[in-house]
């Protein structure tokens, strides 16, 4: 039995993340159908194909761009973007769901890369953190973090950009108890909260076409 | 050390003391900053390690056979003499796999057969009955403390005690190793970058300088990133091996169990007073566990060193936990907590107001009175103290009571010895390099104002080169020692270069070099700024050699010439709400007053104090390790259970810096740890306003609150 899972506690039944990675870590052969989305599942049902436990090439979209990857079914979208095509901007930090330094984009909605395996993501857009601006073109929401120090060491950032730029797609004006809500599926260990809270309210403006 | 390095007077500063964004904001929000965690090397093997399930046990079979015939495994390192190993805390480092895989490196561990041999761990620290030898400190004597305590009017007493937390760093422990052309390169995780090599030499079986680090953005230290650790030489040990770059950073669980925590601290206390509100004498016992590390005293009565008679008895409690590392402050939140909880019990038992009691009969017995008489009165201000204070219990009916807590902090931060080199070129570029580090204090940001200011030039002019041993030697980023230390370093190297480039100057423009001042982006004569030329021509009478001049900080030097000193006293009031129906608490508002003699970068200086505020409230309320109490192993070795504080959760935060004449002359101190002691302590007190009964051990978790209102009987 794999250790590691194992001795987390608290968790009742297994996540479907962890019961995958566990099937991967003991080899039992079982895969994963191929394809996500519900005309691959259907067909999937007809002949059962089978990928897996080995590498299979996928194609993903992310930033626009196509992405050919190969990884194993255990594999997560997190560690296929950190590891096989060097998109290092998501973080991984407690790889279960919790903190949010995975944030992305999956079909704009704020998704945990690190929960996403990356089979499932093929037929997705995915936008990083780097698919946001660059440091001679921030967004609205990365201009503002900076404006208002609303980081230190940095390693929750671009999670809390993502969050930031997801959450005020859907809530374009938050009162400030709404925006800190909000964002709560995040955590910074610095302490940079007080100018998030700035820096969210700011983006908002003008993202609202304000001063 | 040249008088001319001085400061320049707060009316004549560009740069100094503004706000100004952090240089390396942009690179972070984008996600281009690359940390040791983020750097793929070609051919890279991913490294996982295995750590002990158990936390008091023997190794009888260790059997890593299964795990190297795996295909895409290259490497395993085994902890040397392995059979027979005693297990001291859940997560102890057994080996290291490397693999060509993320994956296929964790399923390795899985695959290596561990045998065990248990015994019974030492779990319990809340009683000192595994305690060792009693360390007794006297202040005046026994005696002395004992009539005091019979003489009183009043005995307050209490028990006040904090869990062990852990520093619960985002980007883990750990690094990327690469042997290259003969040499070691690493890419660490690291609060000490100028000296992370120097344990690695005997694995990599290299000289010191044939290894080179690299640390250009670390993820959280918060004081336990200070040593390469056992994991770093499995790493290199790896890459050795392979001949292939190697990854190593601890999985979340590790991390959480054996990269370091806070120890835990129990305290029974006793205050002598007098009715009028005057403190006789002080006596306390307490306890704590550093795990298998250490336990010492934390200041008790902490910032009262005047306060005698006093005795302090102190244990340690050897716990099967993974080992204390420095926590920021070490030991003085606890030591915090422990004393003002104390006082503001001692208020309650004589009935008096909190703040009437600190102003008038704590403060003078602290070697910050001054300051904190200044700072008390602000801070009630900023939180409409007099609007909203009661004695203890609030009186409001409904289940939800709203009370003040108040806390004094005080630390050190004197700069370390650090070098700083200054290089002008030709073309008119200029760069400063460093050996420190970024911890997210903006180290970047504070070598660019300082050269900055000392040039005359906008400070994105400046281009600082930090994180990497190859550059001059700094200090370790610990005690709040970096920014007294850097920015000292760098004023003197950038005022030795600006007076070189004076010397070659000052012909071509007919006057002496002491004539001469750089401003505006300008070389020019005082106080006839016709005579001069723009930056880049004066630049240009360099010819074709670059200029560079070293900088050192030496502390007690660096001090003389009033460029750092030590010693920042501030005080934080707490304003919370109590449901004492669910012992839910929540912040409302949390002010900080912080003095720390000359600010340097102001918007980095804010961000610190807010962020010592909210880790603060963080541990204040939702921080704990949570070990067996049966098999000793860490419960909640993870962030879904192991709480942070989210953004909701903080309260309106307010800092106000203490700054101009008398702060700001005493120059550049350190404030890393000052405002992250004092919010324990606060927000018990203000608890304890609240809802009338003292909370004593932290985090004051809901289950705490019922716990003691029922104690107390005050359960609604």
């Amino acid at each position: 039995m794999a250790n590691d899972e194992a001795k987390r506690p608290g968790v009742e039944g297994l996540s479907r993340r962890t019961f995958l990675k566990s099937v991967g870590a003991g080899s039992v052969g079982a895969g994963l159908l191929p394809r996500g989305g519900e005309s691959g599942a259907a067909q999937a049902a007809e002949a059962p194909a089978v990928v897996g436990p080995g590498e299979t090439s996928i194609t993903l979209s992310i930033n626009g761009e196509t992405r050919e990857v190969s990884v194993e079914p255990r594999v997560t979208l997190l560690d296929a973007l950190r590891n096989r095509l060097d998109l290092t901007g998501s973080k991984k930090v407690c790889d279960e769901g919790t903190c949010g330094a995975c944030t992305v984009l999956y079909d704009g909605e704020p998704a945990y890369a690190c929960s996403i395996l990356a089979m499932e993501a093929e037929g997705h857009e995915i936008t990083t953190v780097e698919g946001l601006g660059t440091p001679d073109e921030l967004s609205a929401v990365q201009e503002c973090f900076v404006k208002h120090d609303a980081l230190q060491c940095g390693f929750c950032t671009p999670g809390f950009v993502v969050a930031c730029t997801a959450y005020l797609r859907e809530n374009p004006e938050p009162t400030p108890e709404e925006a800190q809500r909000g964002l709560g599926g995040n955590y910074c260990r610095c302490g940079t909260y007080a100018g998030m809270r700035e820096a969210v309210l700011d983006a908002a403006r003008i993202l609202r076409g304000g001063e | 050390m040249p008088e001319a390095a001085a400061w320049p007077p707060q009316d004549e500063r560009s740069v100094l003391g503004k706000k100004i964004p952090r240089l390396d904001g942009p690179d972070k929000v984008t996600g281009r900053a690359k940390y040791a965690f983020d750097i793929n090397r070609p051919d890279m093997l991913y490294a996982k390690v295995l750590g002990a399930k158990h936390a008091a046990a023997t190794v009888t079979e260790f059997d890593p056979s299964e795990a190297e015939a795996m295909e895409g495994v290259e490497a395993i390192w085994v902890q040397p003499d392995i059979d027979g190993k005693t297990i001291h805390y859940s997560g102890q480092v057994l080996a290291a796999v490397a693999a060509v895989t993320e994956e296929i490196a964790e399923e390795a561990l899985h695959r290596i057969h561990v045998a065990y041999e248990l015994r019974d761990p030492v779990t319990d620290d809340t009683t000192p009955e595994h305690g060792g030898n009693v360390d007794e400190d006297v202040r005046g004597s026994i005696e002395d403390v004992e009539q005091a305590f019979e003489d009183a009017d009043v005995v307050s007493s209490g028990h006040y005690g904090c869990a062990t937390i852990t520093h619960c760093c985002l980007e883990p422990h750990g690094h990327v190793a690469e042997f290259r052309d003969g040499d070691l390169h690493i890419w660490a995780s690291t609060q000490n970058v100028s000296r992370y090599g120097q344990g690695l030499t005997d694995t990599a079986e290299l000289p010191q300088d044939r290894i080179h680090v690299i640390c250009e953005h670390m993820g959280g230290g918060f004081g336990s990133k200070l040593g390469d650790d056992i994991w770093g030489r499995a790493a290199v040990h790896l890459a050795k091996v392979t001949g292939k770059p190697v990854k190593l950073l601890l999985d979340r669980d590790l991390e959480q169990q054996i990269a370091g925590s806070r120890p835990s601290s129990h305290a029974d206390v006793e205050i002598a007073l007098n009715n009028d509100g005057e403190i006789l004498a002080w006596r306390s016992h307490d306890w704590g566990s550093g795990g298998q590390g250490g336990y010492n005293r934390p200041h008790l009565p902490y910032t009262l060193s005047n306060l005698s008679p006093a005795v302090m008895r102190t244990q340690r409690v050897a716990t099967n936990r993974g080992s204390a590392r420095a926590w920021r402050a070490p030991l003085h939140p606890n030591g915090c907590l422990i004393t003002m909880a104390a006082l503001e019990d001692a208020a309650a038992a004589i009935g008096m107001d909190a703040l009437e009691f600190f102003l008038n009969h704590v403060v003078d017995l602290t070697n910050n009175a001054e300051a904190y008489r200044e700072e008390l009165p602000i801070a009630a201000e900023m939180i409409s103290y007099q609007d909203k204070a009661h004695l203890r219990g609030d009186e409001t009916p409904g289940p939800v009571k709203r009370g003040l807590g108040i806390a004094l902090h005080q630390w050190g931060g004197m700069g370390h010895n650090s070098n700083a080199d200054v290089t002008i070129h030709p073309d008119g570029s200029v760069e400063v390099a460093c050996g420190t580090q970024d911890l997210g204090t903006g180290s970047r940001t504070v070598l660019a104002i300082v050269v900055g200011e000392t040039l005359g030039l906008p400070v994105d002019r400046v281009h600082p080169k930090i994180g990497r041993n190859a550059y001059p030697i700094s200090g370790a980023s610990g005690g709040s020692t970096t920014i007294g230390g850097i920015s000292a370093a760098s004023r003197l190297a950038a005022v030795a270069a600006r007076d070189a480039l004076f010397e070659r100057v000052a012909p071509e423009l007919g006057v002496e070099p002491g004539e001469l001042e750089a401003r505006d982006g300008r070389v020019q004569e005082q106080g006839n700024p016709e005579n001069g030329m723009s930056w880049e021509e004066a630049c240009g009478v360099l010819g074709v050699d670059s200029l560079t001049e070293r900088g050192e900080c030496v502390p007690p030097q660096a001090a003389q010439a009033g460029l750092i000193s030590a010693g920042a006293a501030g005080c934080q009031i707490a304003d919370v709400s109590v449901d004492v129906e669910t012992g839910v608490v929540k912040l409302n508002e949390f002010v900080c007053v912080q003095d720390c003699g000359l600010i340097v970068s102001m918007e980095t200086a804010r961000s610190q104090v807010f962020g010592g505020m909210i880790m603060g409230v963080s541990y204040a309320l939702y921080e704990e390790a949570i070990y067996d109490p049966v098999n000793g192993v860490m419960l909640n070795p993870d962030l879904e259970f192991y709480r942070l504080a989210s953004m909701a959760e903080v309260g309106d935060l307010k800092v106000h810096m203490m700054t101009g004449p008398r702060y700001d002359e005493r120059g550049v101190i350190g404030l890393g740890e000052p405002p992250v002691i004092g919010p324990g302590a606060a927000i018990s007190n203000a608890i304890a306003n609240a809802c009338g009964v003292r909370v004593g051990m932290m985090p004051m978790t809901p289950d705490r609150v019922i716990q003691a209102l029922a104690e107390g009987g005050k359960l609604a």
